[in-house]
């Protein structure tokens, strides 16, 4: 029978090794490429029945007092605008728009989208107090759904790390792509980052309620078998499970529209990630609570008083 | 105990079958009289904004930060802008008041999207005031007795679109864009109309607007042109100059036109504008999102076939790892997305992208359930239970699992929508619910679903080798 538990330290390193270059890229600015959603401004995606430069689109929006704006050319004569807001009940989005037609040619609009600078900030606000309040109320749930057992915030906790193991995960993965291919966050990807704590725990649930279920059962035995009897009887299940999500997401990402792309992108990486952290994170975490082995760390670091 | 199973399946194939005949593309609805009872029902798929394209903006009251606006105030705009919004004919809008002084408005399909954002949002001031002996070019700004352009929110210091000369009379020389320190005398606002209807200048054949005044206009209306002919009488919208005519002779007869360079839909726009009355506070968009009709079908095509892959893999996969209740879950699997397909036709639940990929991953999550019973099959058979006391067992058992992970993923939705909710963001709402209906439905059809077709196979007795559940090696007693 394989020992998981004997290399929890090994898993920590990986988890380690992983995590730090997300964390590097996060912490040097700009961490995250924000999208308009957080930033407010404008996103203008436009079609154009002739060719055209971003040059001549530029020239247009100087003219208006946009002349700062980002403008990425796509195919068929598709420009992606990014400028500052521009309000469409005011009269200055319908002056562009007949700039544009009478300076460069007939046009469609693919796509508008315009946000305020104090809807951005709140977009910002409750994007974090959402992080938070999904974090507590797991929490919350766990210590309930656990509370038969010893010390069953030590399950929450550990839950919580693991959960915030794989938000850190999704963020630098998406922080190194903004990097790379300017890829931006919005109000979609917090959503994909909720929805990959919720599945998170989902995961490392079902391993927790095995050790439970094994405890009782095992009493007396060492926690580390305990743990370890736990993760080989529900690994493959947690496998299986993960594996069809990644099979739907994966056919999103490939095949699915543009727009999805990102989102199942996300979620993807935060599926990955959590089932990984349900049985190499949450579970290896808790035998290092359990079995004290936190504290000899610490009293290890103390050179007077060590017991070893 | 047979025939609770029997009795099961068939009420199964019944939901199922139904849930089929609605869920379908191009469903013809239900149309039947039971007992009397008519149902005629079509069960069309309602498209979020992102599909069939349309607008979504936002609307905040346009007042100094820290102004407190009573709910008066805001609960008549929002009936006011929600009269203009059906006006504009437009199928399936949605007008509502979120948090913080909001309006929330949705036209999806809508033609020209701008402009009916301009109709909605605008205050919709109609003013007629005293220009004296000087005309004022249309797109001056003006300060009258009711107030400045500050009083009506940001009216943007930029000209209107619709220029052009006065057009009933020939002027002298056009005002200057702004008329600074002058306040104009208001004669009458548009309170005092009676009605306002699209017409066409006799003489032009310009779309222009016919209105007829209240009583107590009438007379404000006579009296000054009685008192002012030959001087010119300006027609003001929200502090903006439309037009600017003189005054020939006196009209005591009420009813007059309005008249400007306007297109037929501006003109119909402005009657809409009139129509409800002025808003009582002045509104901006603070968030806007807009789709053309063009992106969305196209999304709507790839979506559905990653979709159709996405669940052949998943399909494919349960019958190679599990084998014979593999194939069973894949039956339940089905069902499960018919189910909850025809439960969005129902409802209805209006369908975006996003929505369409919370469904796409339920489908995955949703096999989540019967593994997890499988799998402890698995373990009870290993351990020595029969075939069918491991069924029990492994439903039992595995439910408390099953129960709470499940409900992990219900809080996170209940906060996702929650989260949507607070800037108007229907499309994370739109996910959170779809995600949160099938965790719901997958529940129900993991548990009575998956369980009778087992249970029926294993009574049946016909299929009993261990290796067909995905055992690697026949037990003593596991038969």
């Amino acid at each position: 029978m394989i020992d998981i538990v004997a290399r929890r330290y090994l898993f920590f390193l990986i988890s380690a090794i992983i995590i730090v270059p997300g964390l590097v890229s996060l912490v040097i600015p700009p961490g995250l490429q924000l999208g308009v959603d957080f930033t407010g401004g404008t996103l203008w995606e436009i079609k154009f029945d002739q060719p055209t430069t971003a040059a001549a689109l530029t020239g247009v929006l100087t003219a208006h007092g946009f002349g700062d704006s980002e403008i990425q050319a796509g195919p068929n004569n598709t420009f992606l605008i990014r400028a500052k807001e521009i309000r469409p009940d005011l009269p200055i989005k319908g002056e562009i728009t007949a700039d544009f037609r009478s300076k460069i040619g007939s046009l469609t609009e693919l796509s508008f989208q315009s946000v305020g600078p104090t809807v951005g900030n709140e977009v910002w606000q409750r994007s974090i107090e959402a992080i938070g309040l999904v974090s507590v109320g797991i929490l919350f749930y766990l210590w309930w759904a656990f509370r038969k057992v010893q010390r069953s915030y030590a399950y929450g906790i550990c839950a919580i790390l693991a959960l915030l193991h794989d938000a850190f995960v999704v963020l630098g993965v998406f922080s190194i792509l903004g990097r790379i291919i300017h890829v931006e966050i919005d109000s979609l990807f917090v959503t994909a980052l909720l929805t990959v704590i919720g599945f998170s725990v989902h995961d490392t649930i079902v391993v927790f309620d095995r050790v439970r279920e094994n405890s009782i059962r095992h009493l007396g035995e060492p926690f580390t078998s305990i743990m370890n009897h736990s993760l080989l009887q529900t690994m493959g299940r947690s496998l299986s499970t993960s594996l069809t999500v990644i099979f739907t997401l994966s056919a999103l990402a490939l095949f699915g529209g543009s727009s999805t792309r990102l989102f199942a992108l996300a979620l993807l990486v935060g599926i990955v990630s959590g089932t990984y952290s349900s049985i190499f994170n949450a579970s290896m975490l808790l035998v290092v609570w359990e079995t004290g082995e936190f504290r000899r760390l610490f009293r290890r670091l103390r050179p007077a008083g060590a017991t070893g | 105990m047979r025939q609770r199973n029997l009795r099961m399946l068939v009420g199964i194939i019944l939901v199922a079958a139904v849930a089929t005949y609605i869920a379908i593309p191009n469903s013809p609805g239900i149309h039947l009289t039971i007992f009397g009872v008519k149902i005629d029902q079509d069960y069309p798929i309602r498209q979020g904004l992102d599909l069939q394209g349309g607008i979504q903006v936002l609307l905040e009251a346009d007042v100094p930060a820290g102004t407190v606006v009573d709910s008066g105030s805001m609960d008549a705009a929002l009936g006011i802008v929600e009269s203009r919004v059906n006006a504009l004919g437009v199928s399936e809008p949605l007008v509502q008041q979120a948090s913080g002084n909001r309006i929330v408005v949705q036209l999806p399909g809508i033609k020209d999207p701008d402009l009916a954002v301009r109709t909605i949002g605008q205050t919709g001031l109609l003013e007629f005031i005293d220009a004296g002996a000087v005309p004022l070019s249309p797109g001056t700004v003006v300060t009258t007795t009711l107030g400045g352009p500050s009083t009506i929110g940001n009216v943007g210091a930029t000209a209107i679109t619709a220029s052009g000369t006065v057009t009933a009379t020939t002027p002298t020389s056009p005002a200057t864009n702004t008329a600074p320190n002058q306040v104009f005398t208001t004669v009458m606002s548009g309170s005092d109309l009676k009605t306002a209807t699209v017409g066409f200048d006799q003489t032009t054949t310009q779309p222009d607007i016919n209105f007829v005044l209240t009583s107590s206009g009438t007379k404000k209306f006579s009296d000054y042109t009685t008192n002012n002919v030959n001087k010119f009488l300006a027609i003001t919208m929200d502090k903006k100059v439309l037009s600017s005519p003189r005054v020939i002779q006196p009209i005591t007869s009420g009813s007059g036109q309005i008249t400007g360079q306007f297109t037929l839909t501006e003109a119909k726009n402005l009657v809409i504008e009139l129509q409800y009355g002025s808003l009582p506070i002045p509104l901006k968009v603070v968030n806007s999102s807009q789709v053309g009709p063009t992106l969305g079908a196209e999304a709507v095509r790839q979506s559905i076939l990653a979709g159709i892959i996405g669940l052949g893999i998943v399909l494919t996969f349960m019958i190679l790892y599990y084998r014979v209740p593999g194939v069973l879950a894949d039956l339940a699997l089905l069902i499960y997305a018919a189910v909850t397909f025809s439960l969005f036709r129902l409802i209805p639940v209006t369908l975006t992208l996003a929505g369409i990929a919370g469904f796409i991953l339920s489908i995955g999550m949703a096999v989540d359930a019967n593994i997890l019973i499988f799998e402890r099959m698995k373990e009870e058979m290993r351990s020595g239970r029969t075939l069918h006391g491991a069924i029990d067992a492994g439903f039992d058992r595995a439910w408390t699992s099953i129960r709470d992970s499940n409900f992990s993923t219900l809080i996170t939705c209940l906060i996702l929508y929650w989260f949507g909710s607070t800037f108007g963001a229907s499309i994370i709402q739109g996910f959170a619910f779809t995600l949160a209906l099938g965790v719901i439905v997958s529940l129900f059809t993991a548990i009575l679903v998956s369980r009778t077709f087992l249970r029926l196979v294993v009574e049946s007795g016909r299929v009993r080798d261990p290796r067909l559940y995905g055992l690697d090696e026949v037990k003593e007693g596991a038969k």
